[in-house]
C-alpha cells in the first residue's frame, strides 16, 4: 500500500469503510508522520498518540461490531489550540494559559467525537489568533512545509502546516481575518472560512466576538466539505448560531458548473498586489471560463477601508473578550512573593524620600497583580491589540472610531450584497504576496496587517470564503485562489473549489520534507 | 414638612432588584440564595475562554412585567452592553448590561402617606434595564493578611435596575417610594426584595436646593450607599440633608464645584461616611455585547402583558374602599400587607357578609397573630372560610366578642376549624328554643326582678343574666338581656 498520509481523507474513509485500512493503521501513519516531520515544521503543540491511538482502536471495534460509527470514523482530525478540549490543556499559544485545562468540550469537538474522528493533537497559532505569521506563538515555532525559512501564515499555521506536511488529513482552524485561508494559501491546501453563524463558536476561546468562525482544512474541496458537514449546524448555545439545516455539502460538490456567474473584484488587482500571485490568480479565471463559468467584472467600492475598519473592529473586540485573563481565576498569575516584596521596597524608599505623592499612587497589591500578571502573560502583539481596542472605545473616542468603523463595516456587508445581485461568487486572491521570510514583518506590523487586505471583508460582512491552491511562485512558495459568495454559500463555494480541482494539480504537489 | 427649612431636599433613587428566576441571566446555574460558595457556577458565568452567554427569556419576562406596571415605554429595540472594570469578583472583566438602549424608560410610580404628609404624587422614573449581577468579595482584614476570598453563586444572577427621577422631597417620600416600588414588585411576584439577602438594594442621590438672597442654589450631588433598610435610607436621607446643610454654610460649594462624592451609611454610628473617591471618573467603556443579539419587543407583546398583569396595589386601594366601601386608611393596610393579605380579606369580607367587621378582625385579630407568630398569611393556619364562620356567629350573637376572641386563638393555636375550637372550648351554640325556655325559667323564679324591670329598672336584670351564665356558660349575654325584654315586655 502507498503512503497512507498521501491519500484524501474521502478516499482514507472509503478504505475505512471497506476494511482495507482499518483507523489504527492509519492513526499510526499519521502519527509516524508527526514524529519524523514535526521536529522541522512545528504544527503541533501537542499529540497525544497513547489517547488517540485508543479513539483509532475504539473506532476499529464499533466498525468490527458492525455499528455505525459516524461520518468521519476513525478518521484522524488536529484541532487548533484555541478550540477548548475537556480536561486537556488548551493554551491559545499563550503564556497566559500554558497550564489551562478547560473542563468542557467546544461545540466543534462534540460534534468530532460524535462522528468518530480521531483526535491527533493541538495545533499552533499566533497566540490568541491574533497575526498572520504564527510568530506570536509564546509556546512554539511553526515553519513553511515548502521552505522552512518562510512562515507558514497565520494565525492557523499549524493547523495549515499539518495539511501540507501529511501529519493530518483534516484540521479545524478559526478565521477572523483570514486565520484559515491565509495560511491555507501560503501552504498549498484548502481552507474555508465558513459564514458567520454557520459553525458554533461555543469554545473557540474568543479573539473578535463578531468576526471569528471556525472552518475546516484539508488538501481538497471535497475533504472540506466533509469536514464541514460534520461541525456545521445550530446550538442553541451560541445566541449567534444560524438556525438552519446543513447541506450535504459532498453531494452538491458532484452538480456541474454549468452557468456559473464569476464576479471578479476590480479593486483585488490593483496595487500592492504581487506580480506573481495576480498571474496564477487570473490563470486561474480562464480555467473557470473553460469550465463554462461566465466572468464579469464587479466592485467592491469600500475595500480600501476594510483593513482600517477591521483593524478598529477586531481590537476593541479582543481588549473587551481577554480582560478576563486577570490572574484571578485561572491561568498565568505573577509571581506573588516577588510582587509583594518589589511593592514592600518601593514603598519603603518613597516613605524614606518622603515622596507623599508616590506612595499615594503606588499600585495596591491587586493592581499591581493585574499590571503584573498581564504584562508578564501577553506577549507584544496581543497587547498592541488590547492597547489599541482599549483606546477605541474610551469616551471620547468611541464615536470616532468604534461607531465609525460599524458603519464602514455596514458599507462594505452592502457591497457584497450588491455584488451577489449580478454574480453567485466573486474571485480574486488570497494574499497579495506568497509566504514571506520568517522574521521579516515580526517588527512591522503596519506590514503584517496589510497582509490581510483581501481576507478581512469576508469577516467584516460575514460572508463564507474560500482558499484553494491555483499556482507556485517561482522560488516554489504556493499561491491561493479567493472565492467568496453570499451568506450560506458553503455548498457552492465547495463545489466551485472542487471543479476546479478537477481541472488542476496543485493540490497534488508535496513539499520535499525529507 | 418641608417649609420650616431654608432649602429643599432633592432625592433620587437607584434601585437594584434580584429577579426570581429559577436560573442565571446568560446561563442554567441555579438562582438562589445561599448555598456553600461556588457551587452554583458553571464555565459561563465564571468566565472561563470559550464561553457564550444565552439569554434567559424569563429574565426577561420578569423585566418586561415590571417595566409595564412602572408605567415605562418600551422600546422595540434592546441590545446588551459591556460595561468594563477589573474586580476579582466579576470574572470577565466586564458585566453584560444595557448602556444607551434599555428595554424600559419614562415611566412613574404614584406614592401617597395615609398621614398626608405630602401630597399624593408620580415619582419619574428614568429607566430600568437588566444586567447580570457580580460575584460577592469576602474580605478578611483581620488576620493581617488582607486574605480575600470570592463567591460566584451570585454571578451572572438577574438584576433589574429602576432609576427614578430626582423628584422625591424628603426621606419619608423616598422612604414611601421603596415602600411603594417594594409592594408592586411582591404583587407582580418578580422578586422577593429581601434585602437583608441583598435582593433588593438601593442607593441614593441627595443634595439640597438652599434659598439664598441670590437665588436658588444646588449642592453638590452625594450618592450614599451601603443602606440595609428601608429605616437606613430614611436615617441616612435625614443625616446627609443636615451635614449637607452644615457643609454649605460652612463652605459654601455649589454643585458643580467639586466632583460628585460617594458617602456610605454607617448604621451603628448612624452617619455617613466619606468612601474613598476615585481619583478619576471611571471609563466603562461600554459596546454592545457581540455574542448577544438585540432583543425584539412586538407592541403586541407589551399590551399582552399589560392585560396580564392582574391587579396592582394603587387599583387595589380603590377598589376596596369602592367595592367594601372600607376606610382609605385600612385599604391602604390591607393592601400593604401585600397580595395574599388582600385576598384573604376579599375572601372573608364576601363570606362574612360584613366588609368592616372583617377589616377589623384582619388588622386586629390577623394582623397581630401574623407579628406574634412571625408567620406569612400562607403559614397562618385559618382559613378564611373558617374565621368567615367565627365572624358570623359574632354577628348572629351566637357568641360575644371576647368568646369569640378565645375560639381566634385556639383556631391559630390548634390549627382547629371553627366547629372543632367552639367544642374543645366546651361552648355549644346555645339553640333558640333552650335559651327561650331558660329565659322563662328564670323570669318565673324570679318575679321580684320582672317587676324591678317593668317599673323602669333594666340593671336588675343582671343579676338573671349572671345566674344564666352559671347553669349555661354558652349563653350570649347581650342577646339573653334582649331575649329577657323581649319576655318581660309581652307579659
Amino acid at each position: 500500500m502507498a503512503d497512507l498520509t498521501d491519500y484524501t481523507a474521502v478516499k482514507l474513509l472509503s478504505l475505512l469503510q471497506a476494511g482495507e485500512v482499518t483507523s489504527t493503521e492509519l492513526t499510526k501513519a499519521y502519527l509516524d508522520r508527526i514524529e519524523t516531520c514535526d521536529q522541522k515544521i512545528g504544527s503541533f503543540l501537542r499529540a497525544d498518540p497513547e489517547e488517540s491511538l485508543e479513539h483509532a482502536a475504539a473506532m476499529d471495534r464499533r466498525r468490527k461490531a458492525g455499528e455505525a460509527p459516524g461520518p468521519l470514523a476513525g478518521l484522524p482530525v488536529a484541532l487548533k489550540d484555541n478550540l477548548c478540549t475537556r480536561g486537556q490543556t488548551t493554551t491559545c499559544g499563550s503564556r497566559m494559559l500554558k497550564n489551562f485545562k478547560p473542563p468542557y468540550d467546544a461545540t466543534v469537538v462534540e460534534k468530532l467525537r460524535e462522528a468518530g474522528a480521531v483526535p491527533l493533537g493541538k495545533t499552533n497559532l499566533d497566540e490568541f489568533a491574533m497575526g498572520g505569521s504564527t510568530e506570536n506563538s509564546a509556546l512554539g515555532e511553526t515553519r513553511n512545509p515548502w521552505n522552512t525559512n518562510c512562515i507558514p501564515g497565520g494565525s492557523s499555521g499549524g493547523a495549515a502546516t499539518c495539511i501540507a506536511s501529511g501529519m493530518s488529513p483534516l484540521s479545524i482552524g478559526s478565521d477572523t481575518g483570514g486565520s484559515i485561508r491565509q495560511p491555507a494559501a501560503f501552504c498549498g491546501v484548502v481552507g474555508l472560512k465558513p459564514t458567520y453563524g454557520r459553525v458554533s463558536r461555543l469554545g473557540l476561546v474568543a479573539f473578535a466576538s463578531s468576526l471569528d468562525q471556525i472552518g475546516p482544512l484539508a488538501r481538497t474541496a471535497e475533504d472540506a466539505a466533509l469536514l464541514l458537514e460534520v461541525i456545521a449546524g445550530h446550538d442553541a448555545r451560541d445566541s449567534t448560531s444560524l438556525d438552519q439545516t446543513v447541506p450535504r455539502y459532498r453531494s452538491v460538490l458532484q452538480q456541474p458548473l454549468a452557468g456559473l456567474k464569476l464576479g471578479v473584484v476590480e479593486e483585488h488587482f490593483g496595487e500592492g498586489l504581487d506580480a506573481e500571485v495576480e498571474s496564477a490568480v487570473r490563470e486561474s479565471i480562464r480555467v473557470y471560463q473553460e469550465l463554462g463559468a461566465k466572468i464579469t467584472p464587479v466592485s467592491l467600492p469600500h475595500s480600501e477601508y476594510a483593513i482600517a475598519t477591521y483593524y478598529v473592529i477586531a481590537p476593541c473586540e479582543a481588549s473587551s473578550n481577554l480582560a478576563r485573563y486577570d490572574g484571578v481565576h485561572y491561568g498565568y498569575r505573577t509571581d506573588e512573593n516577588v510582587l509583594h516584596a518589589t511593592l514592600k521596597q518601593q514603598r519603603a524608599k518613597l516613605s524614606a524620600a518622603g515622596n507623599e505623592q508616590a506612595l499615594n499612587d503606588l499600585d495596591s497589591p491587586l493592581v499591581r497583580m493585574y499590571r503584573q500578571t498581564r504584562a508578564e502573560g501577553f506577549g507584544a502583539e496581543v497587547k498592541r491589540r488590547i492597547m489599541l481596542g482599549t483606546y477605541a472605545l474610551s469616551a471620547g473616542y468611541y464615536e470616532a472610531y468604534y461607531l465609525k468603523a460599524l458603519k464602514v463595516r455596514r458599507l462594505i456587508r452592502q457591497d457584497y450584497d450588491e455584488a451577489f445581485r449580478d454574480v453567485d461568487l466573486v474571485i480574486g486572491p488570497v494574499t497579495p504576496t506568497p509566504a514571506f521570510p520568517r522574521g521579516s514583518k515580526i517588527d512591522d506590523p503596519l506590514a503584517m496587517y496589510l497582509g490581510d487586505l483581501y481576507t478581512v471583508s469576508a469577516n467584516l460582512a460575514g460572508v463564507p470564503a474560500i482558499s484553494v491552491p491555483c499556482g507556485f511562485s517561482n522560488a516554489g512558495l504556493p499561491i491561493g485562489l479567493q472565492l467568496q459568495g453570499p451568506p450560506l454559500s458553503e455548498d457552492r463555494l465547495l463545489q466551485a473549489a472542487h471543479w476546479f480541482q478537477k481541472e488542476t494539480t496543485w493540490h497534488q504537489r508535496r513539499p520535499a520534507l525529507n | 414638612m418641608m417649609s420650616d427649612k431654608p432649602y429643599k431636599i432633592v432625592i433620587g433613587l437607584e434601585t437594584h432588584v434580584q429577579l426570581l428566576t429559577e436560573t442565571k441571566l446568560f446561563c442554567r446555574c441555579q438562582n438562589r440564595f445561599g448555598g456553600s460558595p461556588n457551587t452554583q457556577t458553571c464555565p459561563v458565568c465564571i468566565g472561563l475562554p470559550g464561553t457564550l452567554p444565552v439569554m434567559n427569556r424569563k429574565a426577561f419576562q420578569f423585566s418586561l412585567i415590571t417595566a409595564i406596571a412602572l408605567n415605562c415605554e418600551v422600546p422595540k429595540f434592546t441590545k446588551w452592553d459591556r460595561k468594563s472594570y477589573y474586580y476579582p469578583d466579576l470574572p470577565k472583566g466586564y458585566q453584560i448590561s444595557q448602556y444607551d438602549l434599555p428595554m424600559s424608560q419614562n415611566g412613574w410610580l404614584e406614592i401617597s402617606d395615609p398621614q398626608e404628609n405630602f401630597e399624593p404624587k408620580r415619582v419619574g422614573i428614568i429607566r430600568a434595564h437588566l444586567e447580570e449581577d457580580a460575584g460577592k468579595s469576602m474580605h478578611d482584614e483581620f488576620t493581617g493578611k488582607a486574605d480575600s476570598r470570592i463567591d460566584l453563586n451570585r454571578t451572572g444572577t438577574p438584576l433589574l435596575e429602576i432609576v427614578s427621577c430626582p423628584e422625591m422631597y424628603s426621606s419619608l417620600e423616598a422612604k414611601t417610594y421603596l415602600t411603594e416600588l417594594k409592594l408592586l414588585l411582591t404583587y407582580l411576584e418578580v422578586s422577593d426584595c429581601n434585602m437583608q439577602e441583598g435582593s433588593l438594594r438601593v442607593d441614593a442621590n441627595i443634595n439640597l436646593h438652599v434659598d439664598t438672597p441670590q437665588g436658588r442654589v444646588a449642592t453638590p450631588i452625594v450618592e450614599v450607599k451601603n443602606m440595609n433598610s428601608f429605616r437606613a435610607v430614611e436615617r441616612a436621607l435625614d443625616y446627609e440633608a443636615q451635614r449637607q446643610y452644615s457643609e454649605w454654610q460652612e463652605a459654601g460649594k455649589k454643585l458643580g464645584d467639586v466632583p460628585k462624592q460617594t458617602r456610605g451609611w454607617d448604621d451603628g454610628a448612624q452617619v455617613t461616611r466619606a468612601q474613598r473617591s476615585k481619583e478619576e471618573s471611571s471609563d466603562y467603556r461600554y459596546f454592545p455585547d457581540p455574542d448577544l443579539v438585540p432583543v425584539i419587543v412586538e407592541p403586541e407583546e407589551v399590551e399582552q402583558v399589560r392585560q396580564s398583569l392582574g391587579e396592582l396595589p394603587a387599583v387595589l386601594r380603590k377598589r376596596l374602599q369602592t367595592d367594601y366601601s372600607i376606610k382609605p386608611y385600612d385599604a391602604n393596610v390591607t393592601v400593604n400587607q401585600g397580595p395574599k393579605f388582600a385576598e384573604y380579606f376579599i375572601r372573608l369580607a364576601e363570606t362574612c357578609g360584613d366588609p368592616q367587621q372583617a377589616s377589623n378582625w384582619m388588622q386586629q385579630e390577623v394582623l397581630r397573630t401574623l407579628n406574634e407568630e412571625a408567620w406569612t398569611v400562607d403559614e397562618f393556619p385559618v382559613t378564611s372560610d373558617e374565621l368567615s364562620q367565627l365572624l358570623q356567629a359574632v354577628q348572629k350573637g351566637d357568641i360575644d366578642r371576647s368568646r369569640a376572641r378565645e375560639v381566634f386563638r385556639e383556631m391559630t393555636i390548634q390549627g382547629s376549624t371553627f366547629q372543632q375550637a367552639m367544642q374543645s372550648l366546651g361552648i355549644e351554640q346555645v339553640d333558640q328554643s333552650a335559651l327561650l325556655q331558660l329565659c322563662e325559667l328564670l323570669l318565673d323564679e324570679f318575679p321580684q326582678i320582672v317587676a324591678d324591670v317593668k317599673a323602669g329598672k333594666q340593671q336588675a336584670l343582671g343579676r338573671i343574666i349572671g345566674e344564666a351564665k352559671k347553669r349555661n356558660p354558652n349563653v350570649n349575654p347581650g342577646q339573653f338581656r334582649q331575649l329577657c325584654l323581649d319576655l318581660i315586655e309581652q307579659k
